[in-house]
């Protein structure tokens, strides 16, 4: 795959300046490298969803059932009286083009159809037609346009080239939010069977095996046993997680990704080092292999099935008996949980407002839905000077912060990361404030987007992000882009490798396992990576 | 659609506009119907339609709690929220939403990206033009419609002629220039200007774009020619506007074609008004993403909707992989039968 993509000298000639036609007159081409494969049959299968069958976005047919333009009318419908959002959003753009040049996709392609307020005119233009006298009357004079076959294709192309980052949302003076319209339009497309799958078979095998990866219970177990050893090589200490426990009191639940690629297992091992480090101190905390996955792919394929896969986290939590549930680093992880969880499998009553049991701290923020994040929980163990941290540890590295989209305009999660990193570590750098915060670049892979046969769109997508690490890590000499999010964690490698090479990519908790310091561990010589530190360099 | 078309046919419909106008003005027997009724016709349309609308959009629920969150979370107690970005209480949202409704907040952040393929470097500034116009636009516009109330009350409510005061304190001999009729013209010019100067904005333009903005460019440019250069009997204009407030409406002679032209354009925008994407004067006060709260962990959100799905329980997935599980010294729930006598003997 990786052959075919251009190299960035070319990559970087982009043109903003859009066709002479129309957009409506100028056809969408599907092109390689731009898109995901199409859904496996058995895994759409496998959840129920509609019309599973083989097909390929660059053939004709798409094998649609006979009667799909009156599945996606009624489908239309339906939704329009169950999201006053998609209402709202359809009647009240202007097309004022704020948004325009905010979406990521847009500045790393040109293509006009991927300035947000197209990418709804995609979809708005067809509801105009069935849903509104003018449309209806006056057609393409104001917008209206049928829902044929090639319009169809047009939504699946862009629908799928749109990462729910919600960046346009924070620029719109009405706060139409396209990654809401996305939503709804995969959801659509999802009544086809058009789903890709990248996320389809993540979603069976988290149905499936409690996690997106498809790692069944003995062999989640295996790879957590590999981390201890790692860290007992690094730290001279053993670490004891455990599973499945009843009457623990605390539930930790993490994205997968963390506990199978590098370098998120390095966070992993930062999580267990931490709660070896709280054990003795009073905490109580179970890993779980049914509810094994933070992440929900669910979340990109319908609102039903993100409340499908998004129940395990729950109904864990009361088959065990815990009081509460922390959660490990994720970005859209923390979107189902923070604005989604609760509404749709809670109220959970049978849990207990979250107290950090070595700090006292009651978290007031989830008192409701019972669920803390865990920079929240080591923000606060550090304030209350629980930790004994060796900043030192993490001196060979300069670091910089990439908000991850969703914990930051779907939750607000920003200082407790940054204070982490300013205790943990001596050299830290931000990026540009209009790159940073509330007004993040996506990392380009966002919303099951991560793939490797779409590589020229994450890279394109991803160029806004690397643009601004490549200030930083010209001006300060960043060599280490942190983020609190699995799917960065799988993507800004390859993405900094593209873009800005000798640039890697860390977890929060990564550092914080570096720095903590363990009772009866060894003198450290190498960082959990196994990389030496320098200056501690092995005597022997 | 190409631009040219759209700039086009948005044209011919505001001319065509004018034309009728013009009739009915230049022909006394159609005063009355371009005078009393098409006006109250027009009016009952924008408020029924008004109405209906905000109605349609308000009969959907609010299944999830989706404000977009621009500002720190309320947390830890020592971490300061951003109580305006990232609202934890209905007073934060109310302060919010004032400030997007009066002072246009999230277009304040607008910032224009330039990309350097030599460097290669891509920069964002900060574009505040848009800012400006719009809310030149928006604050002339509502001016001019609070002074126009002058036609349609007795006697003239004190703040109105304040208003008038303040609108009018650039006396440059006589008559006295009223500011906001032409802030509104020149914003609105702008407004044109840009959405046919900057490509993607051209791009993304329909008819429906450009027809309301013709639209008020003349029904601005009618009200300052009348003003400024040919004479309207304005006691006789009067004397119609208190009539059509009182609902005893009479057409006085002598009021001029151009007030005619003036009232018909109004008539035409206060009708197409619910019908359109003006409509965003209502949506803004509805947008889910700013009028909910950020603290979605502390407080419960119900879901009217909320669906039966079918979940896969811990008893299905123990049933797939107990024997795994067994293997791996994982804690089961329930032992196979055959398993029993083995676990009870360690
Ligand atoms: S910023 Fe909002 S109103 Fe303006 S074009 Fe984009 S979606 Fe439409
Ligand atoms: S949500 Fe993000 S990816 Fe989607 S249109 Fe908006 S800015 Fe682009």
């Amino acid at each position: 795959m990786a052959d075919e993509v251009p190299k960035s000298q070319e990559m970087i000639r982009i043109d903003h300046n859009p066709p002479a036609t129309g957009w409506m007159d100028t056809p969408t081409v599907i092109r390689k490298g731009m898109y995901c494969y199409a859904a496996k049959p058995q895994s759409v299968e496998y959840v129920g969803m509609p019309n599973p069958h083989k097909w390929n976005p660059e053939e004709e047919d798409w094998g649609l059932p006979e009667n799909w333009v009156e599945i996606i009318v009624d489908g239309l419908r339906d939704r329009l009286d169950r999201f006053r959002s998609l209402k709202i959003f359809m009647d009240t753009c202007v097309r004022c083009g704020a948004c325009a040049d905010k979406c990521h996709y847009f500045i790393g392609t040109g293509d006009p159809k991927n300035m947000p307020v197209l990418r709804a005119e995609l979809l708005r233009s067809v509801y105009r037609k069935d849903y509104t006298l003018a449309g209806k009357l006056m057609g393409k004079m104001v917008g209206a346009r049928k829902l044929t076959l090639p319009v169809l294709k047009e939504w699946w192309y862009y629908f799928f080239q749109c990462s729910e980052c919600r960046r346009c949302s924070v620029f719109c003076p009405y706060g139409i939010d396209t990654a809401e319209i996305t939503m709804i339009a995969r959801e659509l497309l999802n009544l086809l069977g058009l789903n890709i799958d990248w996320i389809a078979t993540p979603v069976a095998n988290c149905y499936r095996t409690g996690n997106h990866l498809g790692i069944q219970p003995h062999a989640f177990k295996d790879m957590l046993d590999f981390f201890v050893d790692e860290i007992e090589d690094v730290t001279g200490v053993r670490v004891k997680p455990n599973f499945n426990r009843k009457g623990a009191e605390i539930l930790f639940i993490t994205p997968s990704g963390d506990v199978f690629g590098d370098p998120g297992t390095y966070t992993a091992m930062g999580y267990l080092i931490l709660f070896h480090y709280l054990e003795s101190m009073g905490l109580d905390i179970t890993w779980s292999t049914y509810a094994s996955e933070g992440g929900n792919f669910g979340s990109f394929t319908s609102n039903e099935m993100m409340k499908r896969l998004n129940s395990k986290m729950y109904a864990e939590a009361k088959r065990l008996g815990v009081k509460w549930i922390l959660g490990g680093e994720c970005g859209h992880m923390w979107r189902v949980i923070h604005q989604y969880m609760s509404t749709m499998n809670g109220p959970s009553d049978f849990l207990e407002q979250p107290v950090n049991p070595i700090t006292g701290t009651k978290f007031e923020n989830a008192k409701s839905n019972k669920m803390v994040h865990i920079t929240e929980f080591t923000a606060d163990l550090i304030k209350h000077n629980k930790l004994n941290l060796d900043k030192s540890r993490n001196d060979h590295l300069r670091l910089t912060f990439h908000d991850s989209c969703n914990p930051s305009r779907g939750m607000g999660l920003l200082e407790e990361p940054r204070y982490i990193i300013n205790k943990t570590c001596n050299h830290f750098y931000e990026m540009p404030p209009n790159t940073i915060r509330e007004q993040t670049f996506c990392c380009g892979s966002g919303s099951g987007l991560n793939a490797g046969e779409n590589l020229e769109l994450r890279f394109r997508g991803g160029l806004p992000r690397a643009n601004a690490v490549r200030h930083v890590h010209e001006k300060h000499g960043v060599n280490m882009l942190a983020c609190v999010c699995a799917i960065d964690r799988a993507a800004l490698p390859p993405l900094m490798d593209y873009w800005v090479p000798g640039v890697g990519v860390t977890g929060v908790h990564e550092l914080v396992g570096n720095a903590l310091v363990l009772d009866g561990e060894k003198k450290r010589t190498t960082d959990l990576r196994g990389e030496d530190l320098p200056g501690m360099e092995d005597e022997g | 659609m190409n631009f040219l078309t759209s700039v086009i046919v948005s044209l011919i419909a505001v001319g065509a506009v004018l034309v009728v106008g013009t009739i009915g003005g230049a022909v006394p027997a159609l005063h009355p119907l371009f005078g009393v009724v098409i006006p109250l016709l027009a009016l009952a349309v924008f408020i029924l339609g008004f109405i209906w609308k905000v109605l349609s959009w308000a009969k959907s629920p609010v299944p999830f709690s989706i404000a977009t969150t621009c500002g720190q979370q309320k947390s830890l107690p020592w971490i300061k929220p951003d109580k305006l970005e990232n609202p934890s209480s209905k007073w934060h949202v109310v302060g919010r939403m004032a400030l997007e409704i009066l002072t246009f907040r999230s277009l304040f952040r607008n910032t224009k990206m330039q990309l350097d393929s030599q460097g290669p470097r891509i920069a964002y500034g900060w574009e505040l033009w848009l800012w400006v116009a719009a809310l030149a636009f928006h604050y002339a516009f509502l001016t001019v419609v609070i002074r126009h109330l002058r036609f349609f009350l007795e006697p003239i409510p004190a703040p109105i002629q304040l208003l008038d005061a303040l609108d009018g304190f650039l006396q440059i001999g006589l008559p006295g220039i009223i500011i906001s009729g032409f802030v509104l013209f020149g914003a609105a010019g702008y407004l044109l200007f840009r959405r046919l100067a900057v490509s993607n904005v051209r791009y993304i333009s329909l008819p429906a774009d450009y027809f309301p903005l013709f639209l008020i460019l003349s029904i601005a440019g009618t009200g300052l020619i009348m003003r400024y250069v040919v004479h309207v009997d304005i006691v006789a204009i009067r004397e119609l506007t208190l009539g059509l407030a009182s609902l005893h409406p009479s057409v006085p002679e002598g009021i001029g074609i151009f007030f005619f032209i003036h009232l018909f354009l109004v008539s035409v925008l206060l009708a197409y008004f619910p019908f359109s994407k003006l409509m965003h004067l209502g949506g803004i006060f509805m947008s889910p993403t700013r009028n909910l709260r950020g603290n979605s962990r502390e407080f419960h959100h119900v879901n009217p909707w909320n669906p039966e799905v079918h979940l896969h329980t811990y008893e299905e997935y123990e049933d797939e992989f107990r024997d795994r599980m067994i293997e791996a010294g994982l804690p089961v729930d329930k032992m196979p039968a055959d398993a029993a006598d083995s676990a009870e003997k360690e």
